[in-house]
């Protein structure tokens, strides 16, 4: 989130779409329920189901799933024609009136540079136009026929409120409502957050998605203020955690980003690295990326990282493609490329798509290892469970090795909610039997590791041996020890430059933050955000001051909010160019003459001049991005790409099928079925009552929902003859399951282009361990085709075919 | 609510005794004590507590687990109860129904306890020790690095990647396990490294 739960009571009007907060995220959602009836807030809903979030909304509307794009581009469309935007904004934050080169394009869904049979763009011509100083050339009375303001004018006027009904299949008058109200939102004393979660990300164009709400967003002036906001609301207690924390394929911490092989050494890879500011006197922050590198490396390989070895650059692999994603990971497995596998506390027998080949390419492994609490599928995924789970044990030839972990009862630590929050908690149990912490199954693993390769030699033990590894216990690394880590040390003391006699910093203290940190090695981090986490003054993030000062909702003394303990990201953007808060109502920071101060830490260097310093310090242009250059592979701009199976053609771009720029496997490529043969869009959706496939193992959860069930409207049932409660088996071009339907006015048929649509609800979270009804989930049915920029599963938008079938018998 | 009584302590304090009521107000003091002697005390004024933060959604609500006192000196700490933290900016106190019954995963019945192993082609788990599950795992790991390792690529670039062995995190792990976890990872080499963030 930019902003945080406690701050969603400050706003004036919420929009759920993508996300379904009142089922997914129910304590969180007391917070629009309280700026509804606090200050009389408006809540919109855009959803092809009628959710409980709906049922509370001032105003839902119908949307067919994947459409979201032309929806969005569709109000920014409204607003624009209706001069409804927050003009002093968006020229002042946003780079609206930077002029964009001659040779850039966009026709009939395609930009300039692309390359059909690559599926890639070569996007050189997706850059601004510089001036003789290498500064980007600006317009401020946007004018300039290529400057960003006209070209998003000229992008979104083809999505007119009929447009959108054709392709969203959401009535016209519905459209216009919910167009209308967020077009107030535009107003400087007016604001509207959105809450969006897994139907905004699940998609082959899911970054695409959000892009385009953070345009509307940013031309209604609605970012950097309270109650504004892109509020993403995330999954898992630690998924933020593991994002910060770089735990992906092409990462590191603190959205660093892995070498490539073209990087082949540290010269080359930090010259790509010099984010230089693009306009006079911005901050362009991620300048320090050295400081922040290398202090990452002292961390991993402390003495064995220093200016002799380029920090231990080397030690780092290299990648060859963008990245070994989970659908590029077992695709190799599939094709036998891949030896082993590791799922700590994940169940992608369950959790990823096209199951009939994450089964195939497990059963392919030599070796897969379970680190888990519960008893999981995929620990089982050898294991006959009739219809549930049809494979011959004796044809698997893969080792399995399931280790027990401790839950989050048994367990120290932190964990980084949906608005930025490192909360410590404490163990308040022992692990049952022999369970063991994942920290000290990790630990064990690399001693014998370390230990094995010191005896025996082998591949390059020096990256692994020489990892840098301070713990009293070697075998048993405490979670202070890692907190003090990852926030950050002083090496090697610093000297005052101007009082030689005094120290700057001093060896073995913790970092106050990552202002401090250097890239001569002086310094160490785990993860440059997160450095003020856990410093001299001792565990920031088990503070529990809960003082609301001025009911601002920050609760700047309870835990700890990276970065610096900001709560609401750009805040400086809460301010005109004088630096007088837009809203004076909902003051947050404010420039007194010589400092910006006020409730929250200034999110901008705090004697950066109103005026001359802009809000969006990490950007090299210090504003905000209308238009991304060539930031995302698959277009500056979003564009309305229908889902790889599709209803209807795309009316915006009749020759383009999905994303142009999504990566597809030839196999995969073949696997898409089409409406001829599967004439229902389906999507996937989660209960209230159940966390994907943990709380099946969790009593009264499953009595809550016993069973596996699928959606459908009344009219399809009546058209089908399915009773409400009988069994039917819903197919796709991958795979089918049987499930008893439940038959629902909460989905109604959308009238797309003429043709009607109907939607069928999968909803996930039934398997065959646990004490639930065994059932499947919708990754039986789904494509194997992910986003076009960080590859998430397109799991909400599909097509399938269903019948009525007899009762299986039990 | 008085800025310097949390919640927690004056709801505690509330169950804890019957001064001031308004029977005894009224001077049938007498029958309420001894009608408050025959009621047991509050099971959990004597109880551990530990904060924690439910481990499902990412609104993370503040949660206080109680455990019997005196628990945890000769025999394993066990919890008899878990509640919504009323102290906790964010829930208040409340808990939606997956973290209202969080007691319940603790004790699932099918909650992990022994290292088990299976065979190829077999049908069933064994359990193991855990140092032969431990030495199991980094003999299959070395063997696979030290076949598979990409020290340089075909033009002599040092690569230093191991692309046959993958690794999924949990993304309800704490901070501290998944930092250990990425130095063990990266350091022998991984790329094949995902979340759920990305899923």
């Amino acid at each position: 989130m930019t902003n945080l739960w406690t701050d969603i009571r400050n706003t004036d009007l919420v929009i759920i779409m993508g996300g379904n907060a009142a089922e997914a995220h129910p304590c969180g959602f007391k917070w629009v329920t309280e700026a509804k009836a606090g200050r009389g807030a408006k809540l919109i809903v855009v959803d092809p189901r009628f959710t409980r979030s709906a049922s509370v909304a001032d105003v839902y509307a119908p949307i067919r799933p994947g459409t979201d794009i032309a929806f969005l581009l569709g109000v920014i469309n409204h607003c624009i024609a209706n001069d409804q935007v927050h003009k002093d904004y968006v020229k002042t934050f946003t780079n609206a009136g930077y002029i964009v080169k001659e040779d850039y394009g966009y026709q009939d869904g395609l930009f300039s540079g692309y390359d059909e049979t690559k599926r890639d763009y070569d996007r050189s011509s997706w850059a601004y136009e510089l001036d003789a100083e290498g500064y980007a050339s600006v317009d401020e009375t946007l004018q300039h026929p290529r400057c960003v303001w006209n070209l998003l004018k000229q992008h979104v006027s083809v999505y007119t409120p009929e447009m959108v009904e054709r392709i969203c299949g959401t009535p016209k008058d519905k459209f216009l409502k919910v167009a209308q109200m967020i077009a107030e939102t535009s107003s400087p004393t007016k604001t509207m957050t959105s809450m969006y979660a897994l139907g905004w990300t699940q998609h082959s164009k899911g970054s695409q998605n959000i892009r385009a709400m953070a345009m509307l967003q940013l031309i209604l002036g609605n970012i950097g203020v309270r109650g504004g906001g892109m509020n993403a609301l995330r999954g898992h207690s630690n998924i933020q955690g593991l994002t910060d924390l770089g735990l992906m394929s092409n990462l590191l911490p603190g959205y660093m980003t892995l070498p490539m092989e073209a990087e082949p050494d540290f010269a080359s890879y930090i010259a790509k690295r010099g984010f230089k500011p693009l306009r006079p006197n911005q901050t362009s922050y991620w300048q320090n990326y050295k400081k922040f590198f290398v202090s990452f490396q002292k961390a991993m390989w402390g003495p064995a990282a220093t200016a002799d070895n380029d920090f231990a650059y080397d030690y780092l692999p290299k990648l060859d493609v963008p990245t070994y994603d989970i659908l590029r990971a077992f695709e190799l497995m599939f094709e036998g490329k891949m030896n082993g596998y590791v799922c700590q506390g994940f169940n992608p027998l369950l959790s990823f798509p096209n199951r009939q080949k994450v089964t195939a390419a497990l059963s392919k492994l030599k070796f897969l290892v379970v680190m888990d609490p519960l008893d999981t599928e995929t620990a089982r995924f050898w294991e006959n469970h009739g219809d549930h789970n049809d494979v011959d044990p004796t044809k698997i030839q893969t080792e399995v090795l399931q280790l027990p972990s401790t839950c989050f009862a048994e367990d120290e630590g932190s964990l980084t909610n949906s608005g930025r929050w490192l909360q410590w908690h404490w163990a308040g149990a022992d692990p049952p039997g022999e369970a063991r912490a994942d920290t000290w199954i990790m630990a064990q693993i690399y001693q014998r590791l370390k230990a094995l390769y010191e005896k025996e030699g082998g591949a390059v033990p020096d990256p692994l041996v020489k990892l840098h590894w301070p713990y009293r216990d070697p075998g048993n690394p405490r979670p202070e020890e890692l907190a003090r880590e990852v926030n950050g040390y002083v090496v090697d003391s610093v000297k005052d430059p101007n009082d030689p006699a005094k120290l700057l910093l001093e060896a073995g203290k913790q970092v106050p933050n990552f202002a401090v940190l250097r890239d001569d090695g002086s310094t160490a981090s785990g993860c440059w955000i997160y450095a003020g986490s856990f410093t001299e003054a001792g565990n920031m993030m088990a503070r529990r001051d809960n003082a609301n000062p001025d009911s601002s909702d920050l609760f700047a003394k309870w835990a700890f909010s990276w970065p610096a303990n900001r709560r609401i990201l750009y805040n400086r953007a809460s301010c005109d160019i004088d630096g007088k808060p837009w809203d004076p109502s909902r003051k947050l920071i404010e420039w007194n003459g010589q400092s910006w101060a006020g409730y929250d830490v200034p999110d901008i260097a705090p004697t950066a001049k109103p005026g001359v310093v802009m809000p969006f310090i990490m950007n090299q242009e210090g504003v905000s991005r209308l238009w991304v250059l060539g930031l995302m592979r698959d277009g500056p701009f979003p564009t309305h790409y229908e889902p790889f199976e599709a209803p209807i053609d795309n009316l915006v771009a009749p020759k383009v099928h999905g994303n142009p720029a999504a990566r597809v496997f030839k196999g995969d490529l073949e696997q898409f079925g089409d409406a001829k043969d599967y004439p229902y869009v389906a999507t996937s959706y989660r209960l209230t009552e159940h966390f994907h496939f943990w709380t099946k193992h969790v009593w009264v959860n499953a009595v809550l929902q016993p069973e596996f069930f699928v959606e459908i409207s009344e009219a399809l049932a009546r058209e089908k003859g399915i009773a409400p409660g009988s069994w039917v088996r819903v197919w796709s071009k991958r795979g089918a399951v049987k499930a008893k339907a439940v038959v629902t006015k909460r989905i109604r048929p959308l009238v797309c282009d003429g043709k009607t649509v109907h939607v069928v609800g999968v909803p996930l979270h039934w398997g065959f361990t646990g004490a639930a009804r065994k059932g499947y989930g919708p990754n039986s049915l789904t494509p194997f085709v992910g986003d076009a920029n960080v590859e998430t599963p397109e799991f909400k938008a599909f097509l399938v075919d269903i019948e009525p079938i007899p009762a299986p018998t039990v | 609510m008085p800025d310097d009584i949390s919640r927690r302590r004056f709801l505690r304090a509330a169950g804890a005794g019957v001064a001031g009521t308004t029977l005894g107000a009224f001077g049938f003091g007498e029958s309420e004590t001894a009608l408050a002697a025959a009621i047991r005390p509050f099971k959990l004024a004597r109880a551990v507590e530990t904060r924690n933060t439910c481990p499902y959604c990412a609104v993370a609500c503040g949660i206080i687990m109680y455990s019997p006192p005196g628990a945890g000196d000769s025999a394993k700490r066990t919890l008899t109860h878990i509640e919504g933290d009323p102290d906790h900016p964010t829930n208040r106190g409340t808990l939606c129904p997956k973290g209202a019954a969080l007691l319940d995963f603790v004790r699932a019945p099918t909650r992990l306890t022994r290292p088990r192993y299976r065979g190829p082609g077999e049908a069933q788990f064994r359990e193991i020790s855990w140092d032969q599950a431990l030495d199991k795992v980094a003999r299959l790991f070395k063997d696979d690095r030290d076949k598979n390792f990409i020290a340089k690529n075909k033009s002599g670039v040092t690569v230093n990647r191991w692309t046959t062995t993958g690794f999924l995190a949990a993304s309800a792990t704490t901070n501290e396990t998944a930092f250990l976890t990425y130095k063990v990872v990266r350091g022998a080499g991984g790329v094949v490294f995902d979340n759920q963030a990305r899923v």
